[in-house]
C-alpha cells in the first residue's frame, strides 16, 4: 500500500433505536493508502455507509454515537467541531451518494449547484466559479456542458445526474472522493462509462477514492484493495487479486460464489448463504457469521475472532478462526454445490 | 414433440399519453411466443419497456392494440367472470410484494386472497393449499399468522412468490423479483424460484435488468430496446455471442467478475434516446458502431437469421443461415 492519507482507528458508531443501540460500527481499524481505489463491499445493514458517513461526520446527531478516531492531515476527524468539518467536506473529502435526484437542489441550475460548492471553499468571482463548473462538467464526460449546466436535475438522465454529483465532489479537487453506491441506480451501459470515469480522477488527479458498493463486479473493475464488511466489523482485507481471487474468509467465499455470472460456465445452482445477517440490536458473542456459517465449530462462538494475517499473504487479513484445512474444505464445498 | 405456445403476442402496442400530451409508443410491434414449461428473460435498460410489456401480458396494464392469445385464445378482450377465471391461471410477482400490501392483514389471509377470490375455493381448502406452499417456499406455515412487518425483504418475497402461486397459475411474470435483494439472499430466492419452475411445470416470463441472474433462470432470452423486442436467442447461443450491437454493448458492459481484466469493452456513447420520439430508421442507430447509412433511415423488423434466433437488425453480428 502506498503512504497512509487517513488512518481509521477503533471506529464504532452506535444508533439509538426502540429497543436499544444498534451497532452499525463495532470497531474498525483502516488505513487508506494514498492514490488508492478502496472498495468497501457488504451487504444491507453491514455498516458500509455509516462507516463512510462518519468520517465527515454527516451522520452526526443526537442519536448517533460515534467513537474511535479518524486522523486526516494532523487532525482527528471525530473529535472536531462542525466548523473545522465543514471545512473539510467538500474541500479535502468529497461525499458523492446513490440517489443524485434527491441530493440535487431542484429548483436550482446544475451549473450554479457546482459553481455554488466551488465558491463555498475558494474566493473566486461568480463568473469564473461559473466558467469553472462548465470545465468541470466536460470532465466528468457529459457530452454538451453548457447545456447541462444552463439543465434543472430533473431535466437530465440518472447518468447524468450522477455525473453533476461526480463533478460537485470534485469541484475543489478533493484528495478523497467517497462513493457511495454512485452506480447502483443505473444501468449497466451507463455504469460502464461511470466506473471508467472513476478510474480517469485516481489516474490523473492521484484523487483516492472510497468506493462503497455491494456489485463484487464493479470491485473486480475498478478496486487496487478491498475491505468485506459484516454485521459492523471488516472481516477480510487486501488486495483486489487476494481477496476476489484467493478469498480466506467463508462469508467471502459465499458471497463470491452466490454472485450469478454473465461468464464462466452456467451453474445448475448457486451456492447460496443460508439465513440472513444480523440486523438487529443484540449482537451474540462470537464471530456474527457463525450463525450462517457452514463450518461453525466451537471456538467460533467463544470471541469474536480479530482481524489478522493468518495463512494468506503479508497485507491480507481476515477474522477467521478456520485452520488451512478448513478452509480448504469451505472452498471445496462451495465447488461442489456449483456442479 | 414440438412446444406447445402457451401465450402467443401478436403486433403488441401500449401507448401513454405523456406530458404535454405527447404519445409515448411504451411497447410497440411486439411479436413473442412463450411455450409451454420453459422461462424466458426478458432483459433491457430502464425505460425499454419491458415491466410494461410484463404487465400487459397479464392485463395489469391494457394494452393499446394487439393480441395475446393464452392457449390459442384472445384474451384482450374478456371482461367480467371469464376474465376473472383466466387471470387466475396468469399471476405476477412484483420487485416489492408489499408496496402496495395492506400491513394489518395476515400473511395467510393475504396469500389466500387470489385463490378465493379468482378460483371460489372453500376456506379449509384454501387454508391447506395456503400452509402447503408457506412450506414449499421455504418460510413454513407458522409464518401464516404472522404480519408483513415481521419479515425481511427475502422472505418477503417468498410470500409474494406463495401469494402468486396459490391459484395454480399456468403462467406467471416476474418482474425484477430478486432486485431489491442482497446478493446472498437473491442466490436464495433464484434457487427457489428455479425448484418452483420444475416442480410445477410453470411457464414464466422473467423480467430482469440483471444479466447474470437471467443467466441462471431462463431457457431463452429476448432484449428490448425502446419499446421493441430486438433479439430473441437460446439462453447459451445470446451468451455466447449477442446477435445484435445493442445484445452486445449490454452484455458487454456487465462487470466482470474476472481475475484478468476484461480485453475489450464495448461501450454505449450518448444517452437513451427519448422514447416519445424514437430515431428514425433503426432505433439503436445514434448509438450504435455499426450504423450505415441504412440503418439511418430503413427501420430493420424482427427475423429469423438462424433456427431460433431472431434479430431486429439489418447488419446481425452472426451469420443468415438454415431458415426457410
Amino acid at each position: 500500500m502506498s503512504e497512509a492519507l487517513l488512518e481509521i482507528r477503533g471506529l464504532t458508531v452506535g444508533f439509538d433505536v426502540p429497543g436499544g443501540r444498534l451497532p452499525a460500527v463495532a470497531g474498525i481499524d483502516l488505513t487508506l493508502g494514498k492514490g488508492e481505489i478502496l472498495a468497501l463491499v457488504g451487504e444491507s445493514g453491514s455498516g458500509k455507509s455509516a462507516l463512510s458517513m462518519s468520517l465527515v461526520g454527516l451522520n452526526r446527531g443526537p442519536r448517533t454515537h460515534i467513537g474511535g478516531e479518524v486522523l486526516f492531515g494532523g487532525r482527528d476527524l471525530v473529535g472536531a467541531g462542525e466548523k473545522e468539518l465543514r471545512e473539510v467536506r467538500g474541500k479535502d473529502i468529497a461525499v458523492v451518494f446513490q440517489d443524485a435526484l434527491a441530493a440535487l437542489n431542484p429548483t436550482q441550475r446544475v451549473g450554479d449547484q457546482v459553481a455554488e460548492m466551488i465558491r463555498t471553499h475558494r474566493r473566486i468571482s461568480k463568473r469564473n466559479a461559473s466558467k469553472r463548473a462548465e470545465e468541470l462538467l466536460g470532465e466528468v464526460g457529459i457530452a454538451n456542458p453548457g447545456q447541462a449546466a444552463r439543465a434543472y436535475p430533473h431535466q437530465l438522465s440518472g447518468g447524468m445526474r450522477q455525473r453533476v454529483m461526480i463533478a460537485i465532489g470534485l469541484a475543489n479537487d478533493p484528495a478523497v472522493l467517497i462513493a457511495d453506491e454512485p452506480t447502483t441506480a443505473l444501468d449497466v451501459t451507463i455504469q460502464a462509462q461511470v466506473l471508467r470515469l472513476l478510474k480517469r480522477l485516481q489516474r490523473d488527479h492521484g484523487t483516492t477514492i472510497v468506493l462503497i458498493t455491494h456489485d463484487l463486479g464493479v470491485v473486480a473493475e475498478v478496486a487496487d484493495r478491498v475491505a468485506v464488511m459484516y454485521a459492523g466489523r471488516i472481516i477480510e482485507q487486501g488486495t483486489r487479486d487476494e481477496v476476489l481471487f484467493d478469498p480466506q474468509h467463508p462469508y467471502t467465499m459465499g458471497l463470491l460464489s452466490s454472485v450469478p455470472r454473465v461468464d464462466g460456465p452456467a451453474v445448475s445452482r448457486l451456492p447460496a448463504i443460508a439465513g440472513s445477517p444480523l440486523t438487529g440490536v443484540a449482537r451474540p458473542d462470537g464471530c456474527a457469521f457463525a450463525p450462517r456459517c457452514t463450518f461453525v465449530h466451537e471456538a467460533c462462538q467463544k470471541q469474536t475472532p480479530p482481524l489478522q494475517r493468518r495463512y494468506a499473504g503479508e497485507a491480507h487479513l481476515d477474522a477467521c478462526v478456520l485452520d488451512e484445512a478448513g478452509r480448504a474444505r469451505a472452498r471445496g464445498a462451495l465447488e461442489e454445490v456449483a456442479q | 414433440m414440438s412446444p406447445t405456445p402457451l401465450m402467443e403476442i401478436e403486433d403488441l402496442r401500449v401507448e401513454f399519453t405523456g406530458s404535454a400530451g405527447r404519445r409515448v409508443r411504451a411497447v410497440r410491434d411486439v411479436d413473442l411466443t412463450i411455450y409451454e414449461g420453459e422461462t424466458l428473460g426478458l432483459v433491457g435498460e430502464s425505460g425499454c419497456g419491458k415491466s410494461t410489456l410484463g404487465r400487459a401480458m397479464v392485463r395489469v396494464t391494457e394494452p393499446t392494440g394487439g393480441a395475446i392469445r393464452y392457449l390459442g385464445a384472445d384474451i384482450t378482450k374478456l371482461r367480467g367472470t371469464v376474465f376473472r377465471k383466466t387471470r387466475a391461471d396468469l399471476q405476477m410477482v412484483f420487485q416489492d410484494p408489499f408496496g402496495s400490501l395492506n400491513p394489518r392483514r395476515s400473511i395467510a389471509d393475504i396469500v389466500a386472497e387470489p385463490l378465493l377470490r379468482a378460483r371460489g375455493t372453500g376456506r379449509d381448502e384454501a387454508r391447506k393449499i395456503v400452509d402447503d406452499l408457506l412450506d414449499q417456499v421455504g418460510l413454513g406455515r407458522e409464518a401464516g399468522t404472522r404480519k408483513p412487518h415481521e419479515f425481511s425483504g427475502g422472505q418477503r418475497q417468498r410470500i409474494g412468490i406463495a401469494r402468486a402461486l396459490a391459484p395454480s397459475p399456468r403462467f406467471v411474470v416476474a418482474d425484477e423479483p430478486v432486485s431489491a435483494l442482497d446478493v446472498s439472499i437473491q442466490a436464495q430466492v433464484i434457487n427457489l424460484l428455479s425448484d418452483l419452475i420444475r416442480e410445477r411445470g410453470l411457464t414464466m416470463l422473467f423480467i430482469s435488468h440483471d444479466l447474470g441472474v437471467v443467466r441462471h433462470i431462463a431457457d431463452r432470452i429476448a432484449v428490448m430496446y425502446l419499446g421493441q423486442i430486438i433479439e430473441i436467442a437460446s439462453r447459451d447461443d445470446f451468451f455466447a455471442g449477442p446477435a445484435h450491437p445493442y445484445g452486445e454493448a449490454l452484455l458487454s458492459s456487465v462487470p466482470a467478475l474476472s481475475k484478468e481484466p476484461r480485453r475489450e469493452r464495448i461501450e454505449l456513447t450518448g444517452e437513451l434516446p427519448d422514447p416519445a420520439d424514437p430515431p428514425a430508421g433503426c432505433t439503436f442507430h445514434t448509438r450504435c458502431r455499426y450504423a450505415t447509412d441504412m440503418c439511418r433511415t430503413e427501420a430493420p423488423v424482427l427475423r429469423e437469421v438462424q433456427p431460433g434466433r431472431e434479430v431486429r437488425c439489418h447488419l446481425p453480428l452472426i451469420p443468415v443461415k438454415g431458415t426457410s
